[in-house]
């Protein structure tokens, strides 16, 4: 750009920036300038107007910055953005990337940096890695907006802790029924909300997951109520327990195996135990998003008319998208439960339904990796110390809003197609004339 | 039948302050058809700074009644609009047009935001109000139990009366009535007959805010204590308010809420009080599925 | 009426509130025939359009199809079954699927024979010969179209980003990808260039001659109308006023009134309405 338009826009952009000021101080002023504290009668207030001053001066800066930088770049770019060349690179060596992050994770617990603690955060991470995934059927590839995934984390938690500490049943026998269950809960709600637009199923989900978890949290004689059940079975190696001292008549997973006891081994297993869980999930995400099924959810998204048109049902269609995701979110349940050996309703509060749906939106819906580097970063992010975990949820709504202003679809979002018809050689999608791809726009 | 009438006096109480914050939800909606999430943390700053200004007013000594009322109401309402809009500016205001999950998203986004930022500035504590408005009148007795409206709850139902005759003027009669309606009908339409798009839709968040900081300072009033997570709940509940009333109808929004507010009051006073969310929830879903256009709302015709 | 693809509307009525979109219609179209719907804006084709791909409940009639597993009452039945029943549709603002390819969008039109190969997901997640044999000969259909409509090269670009004459073209190929008995094309050369209307027009031609199916459509380019339609049916204010071949819809009293008003309307200065009737006798 010329410089005689940024010229211009100096006494602009320094106009709006002032005003961006005054408004940021008249927000700043009683909420952050005006601390409400215990006092001797009652409430007394704690005055910090400089607070409130330098707020607003970051305010005036930050939006001249960015008021200067948008005039710039008013120009129209040729070619896609960074950003969108950096997804449709990871999409592109997805293979790699995935394989590399497979090993990683594989000799992850064995490296020198590791020790219980890591292993222990990295179990954490997959574990949402898990729900972001499942969730992604529904949300990424759907495009059904459900507030309340975490009902179904609760379900698949809750059912096998009911089963394993009334019924005594193990953690591989659970496994399916929880996920089954949850699958079915997923069927019940969805059959009659599923017709409703966009907007009103979340609505309607994240009614359904707060009625699961007040009913949690009443439900005294089965559920406990807000103590939580405890004791929950703690998996076994193919029969074997990770018991410093087992049961009479069972070995213990160290004395099979001739080594020493060590608590480690139990967070190593459950580790793997995740990690399994996860690539399952994983690999049967890609495998059905190239099959009719999957296909078809994502026409659903693009068009739900055009579909009934070609003769997919649009509600069958949603309800498998719904109880699968559903499914996966139980399977984590399961897992979650058998790995705290404890579950309480409080772990299932709309925040952790936000948390999973803020990995799926801000990894790039439909995008695995992405989905697996978010679930890092918002798990790490308060493990880096408390004042980051004071932030967090800040940082949280704030990247949430962020996203969808900057990349409506994700950071990482890119769609590969399901098919291709030239695989290789031939005419690629980039050797469309550019004329073709501008009139698309 | 006493205990009947307090569950009538208490539920119109509540009913009040689920239809002023359902009017926020309902106008958005109306207007560019998004469910404004963080509506509901709207209403928990307006209650924060009634219960700041209360208590800054304490300090510089005005405590005499009315005028400290008016006073805070005042800020209550100016600084919440000013949050009201200064949301739709940085949140909303950008994704018009964008695809149909977006602005919700970015909406919950916000909602997290908002909840953590004054959770941030202000702590995690519940804050309680010294009670301001003390005392009522008595309606009736029958020796052990006694029915009683009490002078919050009648500044409650007088104070949203007022309000909605004003507000009712307003859509009616005002120009910004009339370009606000024109907008409900065809955004884009409306745009290129000269209405300022841009300036209704932020002058209706501004409303919807203040009528929201309104029912924050009737809230901090009537229970007394406030936190940074009470928006969520009460924000769910006015949505269900908006829905039960037709969503996108202003008179459906108080009509909602009034309802919703007497199912809770008897709901908690008849059957179980731990179940009263549930109830609030129950009708949400069962609304959406039976009868999706509300009481009062306008059905949708599927364009093909 | 006996071969596949005929369509039996008898007294068709669709209300909205108080208004009568369509009003005691009845016509009927034939497989092997190109029958064409025209009338002024606002006449109810579209609404019959709706009511026959259940889109919309008709208040009042009957809607026979010959479908492919015998006659079928298409008021009875859900959009998406009626789809199934082998009567496919396009609409007058493209619905694609524009964020998935255009191969993609070809092989959704096959969702359900390949649902069934795919043995309700289970086979076709563990990659089962028969669904991979069921997805290559998707595969070669969708070709054969791409090939026909001239769009192979593009088969692996999304959908929206296809120019808009390429963007019909595909939802043509789309509905004819579900093998449909009966195609029902809503404003099919609407915003195309007079080129690319007249290819439109031979393709329709062929078509009907080479599969035989009926092609049911709404147009409003009249040439291409006149030039391809075996039967013209006319529609104002929802009822039908002129039905019967090209020739004799053209010299229909009735049509002509409806598309240039009143004899007795001279607001129009006279040498504006001697160009209307002379572009009418031209189409």
């Amino acid at each position: 750009m010329p410089s005689a338009v940024s010229k211009q826009a100096l006494p602009a952009a320094l106009k709006d920036a002032a005003i961006a000021a005054i408004v940021a101080f008249i927000l700043f002023l009683p909420i952050i300038g005006m601390q409400l504290q215990p006092g001797s009668g009652g409430l007394d207030v704690n005055f910090r107007l400089p607070l409130v001053l330098i707020g607003a001066a970051i305010v005036f800066v930050g939006r001249l910055l960015l008021g200067l930088l948008g005039s710039r770049r008013r120009a129209p770019r040729a070619g896609p953005s960074i950003m969108e060349r950096v997804a449709a690179g990871v999409a592109a060596n997805g293979r790699w990337l995935g394989l590399v992050g497979i090993l990683f994770a594989l000799t992850m617990p064995f490296m020198p940096f590791s020790n219980r603690y890591v292993v222990d955060v990295g179990t954490t991470v997959l574990i949402y890695v898990m729900l972001g995934w499942g969730l992604n059927i529904v949300v990424g590839l759907a495009g059904l907006l459900d507030l309340g995934y975490v009902a179904f984390y609760a379900v698949g938690a809750y059912s096998f802790a009911l089963l394993g500490t009334t019924a005594g049943m193990g953690f591989w026998y659970c496994l399916p029924l929880a996920g089954l269950l949850a699958a079915m809960f997923g069927l019940l709600l969805g059959f009659p909300v599923l017709r409703l637009r966009g907007d009103y199923l979340a609505i309607v989900t994240l009614g359904f997951g707060e009625i699961i978890r007040i009913v949690l949290l009443n439900w005294t004689n089965v559920t406990n109520g807000p103590n939580g059940i405890s004791g929950i079975p703690r998996p076994s190696f193919f029969g074997l327990d990770f018991a410093r001292s087992p049961e009479p008549g069972t070995t213990a997973f160290h004395q099979y195996f001739g080594i020493p006891y060590s608590g480690e081994q139990r967070v190593i297993y459950l580790y793997f135990l995740i990690l399994l869980l996860a690539l399952i999930t994983n690999f049967f995400v890609i495998r059905i998003r190239r099959l009719p099924i999957g296909r078809a959810w994502e026409a659903l998204r693009e068009d739900e008319i055009a579909c009934k048109a070609l003769g997919i049902n649009p509600t069958n269609t949603k309800l498998t998208a719904f109880a699968l995701g559903a499914m996966f979110g139980g399977f984590a349940g399961a897992f979650f439960a058998t790995r705290q050996g404890f579950v309480s309703p409080e772990s299932f509060t709309f925040i952790e339904s936000a948390i999973i749906l803020a990995i799926v939106v801000l990894g790039g819906m439909g995008s695995q990796i992405g989905v697996v580097l978010a679930a890092i970063i918002i798990v790490l992010l308060p493990e880096l110390g408390r004042d980051f975990a004071q932030y967090r949820m800040l940082i949280f709504g704030a990247a949430m809003v962020g996203i969808m202003i900057w990349r409506p679809r994700g950071l990482l979002a890119h769609r590969s197609p399901t098919v291709l018809l030239h695989p290789k050689g031939g005419p690629r999608p980039a050797d469309v004339p550019p004329s073709v791809k501008e009139a698309g726009a | 039948m006493l205990y009947f009438l307090q569950q009538l006096i208490n539920g119109l109480t509540l009913g009040a302050m689920y239809g002023l914050i359902a009017i926020g939800y309902s106008m958005v909606y109306g207007i560019i058809g998004m469910i404004n999430f963080a509506h509901g943390d709207i209403y928990m700053i307006g209650a924060f700074v009634t219960v700041i200004a209360f208590t800054t007013l304490g300090i510089v000594g005005i405590t005499w009644m009315p005028l400290a009322l008016m006073v805070v109401l005042l800020c209550a309402m100016l600084f919440t609009a000013a949050y009201g809009w200064t949301v739709e500016r940085i949140a909303y205001r950008p994704l018009r047009g964008s695809f149909r999950l977006a602005p919700l998203i970015s909406a919950i986004g916000m909602s997290i935001f908002l909840q953590n930022y004054v959770q941030v500035a202000q702590g995690a504590n519940v804050k309680p109000l010294a009670p301001i408005i003390t005392g009522g009148i008595q309606l009736g007795s029958d020796g052990s139990f006694s029915v009683g409206i009490s002078y919050v709850q009648i500044m409650v139902i007088v104070l949203t009366t007022v309000l909605m005759a004003a507000f009712s003027f307003l859509i009616a009669k005002t120009p910004l009535g009339r370009a606000q309606r024109a907008c409900e009908q065809d955004l884009k339409m409306a745009g290129l007959c000269g209405v300022n798009v841009d300036r209704t839709i932020s002058t209706t968040f501004v409303l919807g805010a203040a009528l929201a900081a309104v029912a924050g300072l009737m809230a901090s009033l009537y229970y007394g204590v406030v936190d940074f997570f009470i928006g969520f709940l009460a924000g769910v509940k006015a949505f269900t308010a908006a829905v039960l009333g037709g969503i996108g109808s202003i008179p459906g929004a108080m009509l909602g809420g009034l309802l919703l507010g007497l199912i809770e009051s008897f709901w908690s006073g008849y059957f179980s009080i731990e179940y009263k969310d549930v109830a609030a929830f129950g009708i949400l879903v069962v609304v959406l599925i039976f009868l999706p256009t509300g009481l009062l709302g306008k059905p949708e015709i599927e364009k093909v | 009426m006996r071969e596949q693809g005929g369509l039996e509307v008898t007294h068709l009525t669709m209300r909205f509130g108080g208004l009568v979109a369509v009003n005691d219609l009845s016509f009927s179209a034939r497989g092997k025939e190109i029958t064409a719907i025209i009338g002024p804006n606002g006449a109810g084709k579209t609404t019959v359009f709706n009511c026959l791909t259940g889109f919309y409940k008709p208040t009042v009639g009957e809607l026979a199809f010959m479908g492919r597993d015998g006659r079928i009452l298409l008021e009875q039945l859900d959009g998406f079954v009626i789809a199934r029943h082998g009567l496919a549709r396009t609409f007058q603002n493209i619905r694609l699927f524009p964020g998935m390819s255009v191969l993609e969008n070809l092989l959704v039109a096959q969702h359900q024979p390949l649902m069934q190969a795919s043995g309700f997901t289970l086979l076709g997640l563990f990659g089962a010969r028969r669904y991979r044999e069921a997805e290559k000969d998707a595969i070669e259909l969708a070709r054969q179209w791409l090939d026909r409509m001239e769009l192979t090269h593009l088969a692996d670009s999304p959908a929206g980003a296809l120019p808009y004459g390429q963007q019909r073209k595909l939802e043509i190929a789309r509905a004819m990808c579900t093998r449909p008995t009966m195609l029902c094309l809503d404003e099919p050369a609407a915003g195309l260039n007079p080129r690319e209307t007249a290819e439109l027009g031979i393709l329709l031609k062929a078509i009907r001659d080479e599969t035989g199916i009926g092609i049911l459509l709404i147009e409003h380019d009249m040439g291409m109308v006149m030039g391809i339609s075996d039967h013209i049916i006319v529609l104002d204010y929802g009822r039908k006023i002129a039905d019967g071949t090209p020739l004799a819809v053209r010299s229909d009293p009735e049509v002509i009134k409806a598309y240039l008003g009143e004899e007795d309307d001279d607001e129009l200065p006279p040498e504006i309405r001697a160009e209307i009737s002379e572009t009418a006798a031209r189409a």
